[in-house]
């Protein structure tokens, strides 16, 4: 092997604020996807766990819809597909202010949403619904049930598989290069291109992913234990 | 509810799961004050019988009237009758990522809107009353099951209920636990809570009951004091019966 690494090109040039800009776009938009994904995720988990049917139905539509069809498609949907329905003047406004962030960021949200939303329900269905039976028999309406009873205990059941889902939506943030976000990803094909240095520019991206999904599920495995549920803790390692 | 009006009335009550014809033609009145034991072999309808009470079932012909109101009607408030009906069931259902103290400040404060300080107080007078007044920072997965009973047992009478239905409660207790338990329930019938209670403990029935209500498939085949019941069944189902639970 011939190659001689030239590790310098990653802070030479524009190539350090490249990459700093794209990890903080990263960021944002995996951010702002999740606290989407999360939201959706617990509305649809908790309706297809109702008894009113049509709820659940619509639930149940969401959930086989949005995951069933490829995230790169649901991307050039919302990035290409839904702008040219919207009026002139919000199209305009749109265009101006990122639209390609939002669509990536609402195809992202809405897509692991749904996934997302079968996790919290296999969490809700793994408890007894005596446990449901029992809040009710003491007057509280069903949605105080979901919210102080169903929903803290299927949260605190469900961090380990939470954990790799939100970890699937980081790296699935890659995708919005396609419709140029400038992520990560794309950031460090562009200096790539710039510098014709693949290596290091790969390299450096991998790096970057490896450790943020590390720092998550760190920060998971630290929520998991804080909010594990006294005697339901053999499963989960000793304190930190 | 007027004066001298039954707490619990089934009038021709019917319930079907699917095919399964579960109660056939109940009629029933329970006055307030009373203690009722509900007995019959398994799957002869007991806990459907009284889950019908706080509407966790739904009869579906007939009607039930709880407290001078009928849970069957349209439009029924089920959590406001709810606060006035308390249950225990078998298998305790703490709530597990709340303190005892908290399982049972929890529908006061949510529901009765208390503040906190005042349902803290009642929750610490019941847990004393249940004798278990240092366990009140312990979760139910840290509780025996006769203390986690007993928690239940507080948690549902935070409520003020008028009435409480236990079903089958000491049945998924070990036996040293089990008159922890009954003792409390006995403590209560001598309050005069009006109590339905599905239970095989005959000595309890004895003791506390007022009356014995004997089901099989889904019929009550007969009822009558525990005196009566115990020393000389009238059907021939209830011979059986007893037969069977007193030879063990
Ligand atoms: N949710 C349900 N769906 C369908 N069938 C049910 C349901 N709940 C109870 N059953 C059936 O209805 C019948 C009566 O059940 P129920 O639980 O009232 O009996 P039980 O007298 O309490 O019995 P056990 O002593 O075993 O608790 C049984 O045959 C049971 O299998
Ligand atoms: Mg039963």
């Amino acid at each position: 092997m011939n190659y001689t690494f030239k590790w310098s090109v990653l802070w030479t040039g524009e190539s350090g604020r490249w990459l700093l800009q794209g990890l903080l776009t990263t960021l944002e938009l995996s951010a702002l996807a999740w606290v989407l994904a999360v939201a959706l995720g617990i509305l649809a988990g908790a309706l297809r766990t109702v008894r009113f049917t049509p709820l659940r139905w619509a639930a149940t539509s969401y959930v086989e819809f949005f995951r069933n069809v490829p995230l790169l498609v649901w991307m050039f949907f919302w990035y290409f597909g839904v702008p040219p329905l919207l009026p002139r003047g919000i199209q305009d406004w749109l265009f101006n202010h990122g639209a390609e962030f939002w669509a990536g960021m609402l195809a992202l949200g809405v897509y692991h949403g749904a996934r997302i939303s079968e996790v919290i329900r296999s969490g809700i269905q793994s408890i007894p619904r005596t446990q449901f039976e029992a809040s009710v028999a003491m007057g509280l309406t069903t949605f105080q049930s979901y919210r102080l009873i169903i929903l803290p205990v299927a949260l605190r059941l469900i961090v380990p598989p939470a954990t790799n889902e939100s970890l699937n939506l980081l790296k699935n943030s890659s995708v919005a290069l396609t419709i140029s976000v400038a992520e990560l990803t794309f950031q460090t094909r562009q200096i790539e291109t710039y510098t014709a240095r693949a290596i290091e520019a790969l390299t450096a991206g991998t790096l970057i992913y490896l450790v943020l999904c590390l720092s998550i599920a760190t920060i998971m495995a630290k929520v998991e234990r804080r909010y594990a549920i006294p005697g339901l803790i053999a499963r989960v390692g000793p304190a930190a | 509810m007027t004066a001298g009006e039954p707490a619990i009335v089934f009038r021709d009550a019917d319930k079907w799961f699917g095919k399964l014809h579960v109660l056939r033609d109940i009629n029933l009145a329970i006055a307030a004050g009373d203690v009722v034991v509900v007995c019959g072999p398994s799957g002869s309808g007991k806990s459907t019988l009284i889950r019908c009470v706080n509407g966790l079932e739904r009869v579906q012909a007939g009607d039930v009237v709880v407290l001078g109101d009928s849970i069957t009607k349209r439009g029924v408030n089920l959590p406001a009758l709810r606060t006035r009906v308390g249950m225990v069931f078998q298998s305790f259902n703490l709530f597990p990522h709340m303190t005892a103290l908290q399982n049972i400040m929890l529908a006061p404060m949510k529901v009765r809107k208390l503040a906190r300080a005042e349902a803290e107080k009642t929750a610490r007078a019941l847990l004393e009353r249940v004798g278990l007044r240092e366990k009140a920072d312990a979760y139910p997965a840290n509780l025996s099951g006769g203390q986690q009973q007993r928690v239940a047992i507080a948690r549902a009478l935070a409520m003020q209920p008028k009435i409480m239905l236990f079903d089958e409660p000491t049945s998924a207790l070990d036996p040293e636990m089990i008159n922890e338990v009954l003792d409390v329930m006995t403590a209560l019938a001598r309050e005069g809570m009006t109590m339905m209670c599905v239970t095989h403990e005959m000595g309890f029935a004895r003791r506390v009951a007022h009356r014995v209500v004997f089901m099989d498939e889904g019929q009550v085949v007969e009822e009558g004091t525990p005196q009566d019941f115990f020393a000389a069944p009238k059907s021939d189902r209830g011979k059986q019966f007893l037969s069977k639970i007193l030879t063990h």
